[in-house]
């Protein structure tokens, strides 16, 4: 948990900003088993391994009556909620606001038992959106950003993602379906988002460029930190402590 | 919310923009038709001033962060000066401080064959 700087300090903005601190700390969350974020460092799109990505998925809200600023409002108050099933976000106590530390299990392929477990920052929150951004060991070294905004008499939610994977590992993984996965869990997120407006048939538009096909691999050694291979070994090694204890 | 304002100087292979206003996505198309006629008059160092900077979000700093991997990838170095300790403290919070004021990490690698 961190603060953001009081609005007399700076700019326009100064609210909206997580400050800068060294090293996170998940104290504001409850519910979660694992914490594997507290004590490590944010981790953005500069200081990934993979392949730069800009993403972007959009939904129109046809029929619902929402200005932007409320649905905002509606979709920090319940973001939990609109996750696909199988993966958990363990909202900080203090609600979606600049600095705080919110707790995340997902899914890494749908349906499996292995659930891996990390987190996010929020970096930026205003009326009109709000940015996470992601943890050292994390599988991507991202900022995603949530927002809405008016096209017509029409409010469009996104979702927009400015991603690397983390590490080499992430990256081999991601080349492999991780990818896909990652865009079909956005879209997913965004439909349940749209269906709890009143929306009947969401239809996501998705857009994906690729900012940077260079890999940074001075940043090979993030490996160090990966939840991947945390979450690997744990289960591989989940029989040993299962004789251990029974003896 | 205001227009993000850019102002160009050249001075041999550097060139200088001086941001005012806001900066957020909605600024792509200024900021971006300023780096590429800096770079296409002949820029190998684009320094951003942004000491009239009022207002950026976070679709700003994203802004911020791919021009610089587009820089780098074209062998230019890109320097931010003029920052308040309110923006300096985001841009290191996002790594874009080491990235823009160290010369070494804005020292783009020669861009690899077939990369």
């Amino acid at each position: 948990m961190s603060e953001s700087l009081p609005p007399d300090q700076g700019g326009r903005d100064a609210g909206n900003w997580a400050r800068p601190v060294d090293r996170l700390s998940a104290a504001g969350v409850t519910g979660a088993k694992v914490d594997s974020v507290s004590g490590k460092r944010v981790s953005g799109p500069l200081q990934g391994f993979g392949q730069l990505w800009q993403k972007t998925f959009k939904v129109r809200l046809d029929g619902s009556e929402l200005s932007p600023v409320e649905l905002i409002a509606m979709w920090k108050d319940r973001f939990p909620t609109f996750w696909p099933g199988g993966s958990r976000f363990y909202a900080p106590l203090a609600g979606i606001a600049p600095g705080e530390v919110a707790l995340l299990d997902v899914q890494p392929v749908p349906g499996s038992p292995v659930k891996l477990s990390t987190g996010v920052m929020v970096l930026y929150a205003d009326d009109e959106s709000f940015t996470f951004m992601t943890p050292e060991g994390h599988t991507l070294s991202a900022w995603i950003t949530f927002s809405a905004y008016r096209d017509g008499d029409v409010t469009v939610a996104q979702a927009q993602a400015l991603e690397r994977t983390s590490d080499p590992f992430d990256e081999l993984a991601y080349m492999f379906g991780a990818n896909r996965m990652n865009n079909r869990f956005w879209r997913q997120t965004l439909e349940n988002l749209a269906k709890s407006v009143g929306v009947t048939a969401p239809s996501v538009d998705t857009q994906i460029v690729c900012i940077d096909k260079q890999r940074q691999w001075r940043h090979a050694g993030n490996v160090r930190n990966s939840a991947t291979l945390r979450t690997a070994r744990h289960t591989l090694t989940a029989p040993i402590r299962w004789v251990t204890r029974r003896g | 919310m205001s227009a993000t304002v850019i102002e160009s100087e050249s001075s041999g292979s550097t060139a200088i923009l001086r941001i005012s206003g806001d900066i957020t996505s909605g600024s792509e198309g200024d900021l971006t038709a300023a780096y590429a006629a800096a770079v296409d008059g002949g820029a190998r160092t684009v320094i951003l001033d942004f000491a009239g900077l009022a207002y950026m979000n976070s679709g700003g700093i994203g802004l911020l962060v791919t021009l610089l991997v587009r820089a780098q990838r074209a062998g230019v170095h890109l320097m931010a000066t003029g920052l308040s300790d309110h923006y300096r403290q985001i841009f290191e919070l996002t790594g874009l401080f080491a990235a823009t004021t160290t010369p070494d990490a804005a020292a783009p690698p020669a861009p690899a064959a077939g990369a």
